[in-house]
């Protein structure tokens, strides 16, 4: 009996049973799409974090304050001490101190928000320089970014993320003023989008001269206090030089000794995706294996059906014993019949799973990235799981004695 | 009786038992040599085919009859190579199948032996053709060929203008006679038929036992295990059996 010969037989007998088979495969093919979709969610995820860490800049350095602790020795998280200050950013900023560093903007930021006579909307207000927009790898598509002479004069104007503008202004945004905690601001420009994916954050927020929001805005611990400092190496190749500069002229400044460690850290772009990234690896770990346990009840669903069907067949396993097929051909039928219902489970399960990923990614605005390699190996998986199950049903097929099967009723 | 039987060179060692004397210059197409079949239950012991002796050669029809319970159905399942003896030899066409694995017994089924059913045993979902057909699947017979054979054999039992019916369109002795049909395709040594007519009324048990007449008469060797005196009275020889021995052995009179 040739294999073709076996597919069409194992096909006819799937198809005799369209109801029971289909059902087979539903088990199946929920597990496939559970399993598309959790794997495309975790790197999606991943993905969206990624990007946005990527388009905090290029050869990106960020430098926080340390914990605080509080008077009964509580430690603060990190970044609760106001530790960093204007004064520190321009130490780094010295090419004598730093040479590796070509660009240091300080930021301190606050959510406030932004009132006009004919809206107002809640965003991320941050003070900054304007070696900002160096440093965040960002351009202008109207207008000017904030300028030397906007910092010296504390002057009372803002540069808007896009989708600030948009929500702010109806049309063009440069010229308007916008008041924030009853100040007049005016509108200078308005940044291009930053055009991550996901990244709404970095096309919403509103830039202000840093010595405007220090003293009007943010002015809480000491005027001169920073909530991060963001660092450019001068090159990929710089990046530790520039750390190790960083690091080194901070500790000087803040005459930190060994016992107290230093009360800064510094993030690369790189520890922070990795940090991201294990997260999110961890997520999508539980995820996949929480699909991978609904793929084995498939599985176990698949061998109880062919179970039953052994049972339910065994007169016309006997007959086809009786006529002449021999054991090794009974037990390749069942595998053959068993390995479909997981080929077509997978392939719909895949199929299902692609549609939904591309149906949630529109609706949830949270994208799944679903893998040719992983929908691949959800397919082969699909047909292992079938023919793992099919193993024992078809063994016990095979030894079934002609006469034992074609005697029972 | 023994007309379409083929002298061959050679008489086998066992060709002297006086079963059959006219057979003595051939090979039989069933020869038992002092074959039993024991079954084992626990410490029960049950002799259900016990020291049988018996030799049927080619073109010859033979009714196997007896009460249920005396051991007829394992004596078919061992003429039919279904089941293994456990003590003596049996040769199907000059061959032991004793010392066979399940492969070997598979395909001796397949080639050697035609089997005819009581339940019919066709499968439902398959139209006539297709049921017909199912032995060369396993025989490794290309489509093609295994359409054009399937249909002959149908043509040859009657059933020309039903190939392509399913087995619930067609009536009980159609059915019987389509499994005839799939016992004849492969040219078979042994049409070996369990109670034929078991499940048919008298005009189709009339039927299926006039085209047994026909095959007999086209030389054929036919097997027939009944209890019925009817059916074994159309047959040329009528083996009793009882309590797994054979304790009659004799020709029939006037057959048809």
């Amino acid at each position: 009996m040739t294999w073709a010969e076996t597919l069409r037989t194992g096909l006819e007998a799937l198809r005799t049973h369209r109801l029971r088979s289909g059902l087979t495969v539903l088990g199946i093919l929920i597990g496939i799409t559970a399993v598309i979709l959790t794997v495309g969610l975790g790197q999606g995820a991943q993905q969206t974090i990624s990007s946005r860490i990527n388009a905090l800049g290029t050869n990106l350095l960020v430098v926080t304050p340390g914990s605080s602790t509080g008077a009964g020795g509580v430690r603060g998280g990190t970044g609760s001490a106001s530790t960093l200050t204007t004064a520190d950013a321009d130490t780094l900023a010295s090419p004598a101190v730093a040479p590796d560093i070509a660009a240091v903007a300080p930021t301190v930021g606050r959510s406030l928000t932004l009132t006009t006579p004919d809206a107002n909307w809640t965003t991320t207000v941050t003070g900054t320089t304007p070696q900002w927009l160096a440093v965040r790898a960002r351009t202008m598509s109207e207008g000017r970014f904030l300028d030397p002479d906007d910092l010296s004069q504390r002057a009372a104007v803002t540069v808007l993320g896009p989708t600030t503008a948009a929500e702010l202004f109806r049309g063009d945004a440069v010229g308007r003023t916008v008041i924030l905690n009853g100040v007049q601001l005016t509108v200078v420009g308005v940044l291009a989008s930053s055009g991550s994916t996901g990244g709404t954050t970095q096309d919403d927020l509103a830039l202000v001269p840093l010595p405007t929001a220090q003293q009007r805005f943010i002015g809480s611990s000491g005027r001169t206090s920073v909530q991060a400092i963001y660092l450019q190496a001068k090159s990929q190749e710089a990046l530790s030089a520039a750390y190790q500069e960083a690091q080194a002229a901070l500790l000087v400044d803040h005459r930190a000794t060994s016992d107290s460690g230093p009360d800064f850290s510094i993030a690369t772009q790189e520890s922070l995706l990795s940090t991201a990234t294990s997260v999110t690896q961890t997520l999508t770990v539980l995820l996949a294996g929480i699909a991978a346990i609904s793929l084995l009840v498939g599985g176990i669903g698949v061998m109880n059906i062919m179970l039953v069907s052994v049972t339910e067949r065994i007169r016309e396993i006997g007959l086809r014993k009786a006529l002449g097929a021999p054991p090794r051909i009974i037990r390749r039928q069942f595998m053959v019949e068993a390995s479909m219902l997981g080929l077509v489970g997978g392939l719909a399960g895949a199929a299902l799973g692609l549609g939904l990923a591309a149906l949630l990614t529109q609706t949830l605005g949270q994208p799944i990235v679903a893998s040719p390699v992983a929908t691949l190996g959800a397919i082969v998986i699909a047909v292992l799981v079938g023919i793992v199950s099919g193993v024992y049903p078809a063994t016990r097929a095979a030894r079934l004695a002609p006469i034992d099967a074609l005697r029972s009723e | 009786m023994s007309l379409w039987s083929t002298p061959r060179p050679g008489t086998p060692a066992w060709a002297d038992e006086p079963a059959v004397p006219a057979a003595v210059a051939t090979v039989p197409v069933i020869s038992l040599d002092r074959v039993g079949k024991v079954y084992r239950s626990g410490p029960v012991e049950v002799r259900a085919v016990d020291d049988v002796t018996l030799a049927i050669d080619e073109g010859e029809y033979v009714a196997i009859t007896g009460p249920s319970g005396s051991g007829k159905s394992t004596l078919m399942h061992v003429l039919g190579c279904l089941d293994v003896a456990t003590s003596g030899v049996y040769r199907l066409a000059g061959q032991d199948v004793g010392e066979m694995s399940e492969e070997d017994l598979a395909a001796v089924r397949n080639q050697r032996v035609g089997f005819v059913f009581q339940q019919f045993n066709l499968l439902p979902s398959l139209p006539a053709w297709r049921n017909v057909e199912l032995p060369l699947v396993y025989a490794g017979v290309g489509r093609s060929e295994r359409r054009q054979r399937a249909i002959m054999a149908l043509e040859r039992v009657g059933l020309g203008a039903r190939v392509d019916h399913r087995p619930g369109e067609l009536s009980g002795g159609q059915q019987q006679r389509v499994a005839v049909a799939r016992a004849l395709v492969t040219d078979p040594s042994l049409l070996l038929a369990d109670e034929p007519t078991g499940n048919l009324d008298s005009a189709a048990t009339d039927d299926v036992l006039h085209l047994f007449d026909e095959l007999h008469a086209a030389g054929r060797t036919i097997v027939v295990i009944t209890h019925e005196p009817d059916v074994a009275a159309r047959s040329g020889r009528v083996v009793r059996v009882r309590d797994g021995r054979i304790v009659a052995d004799s020709a029939v009179e006037a057959a048809s």
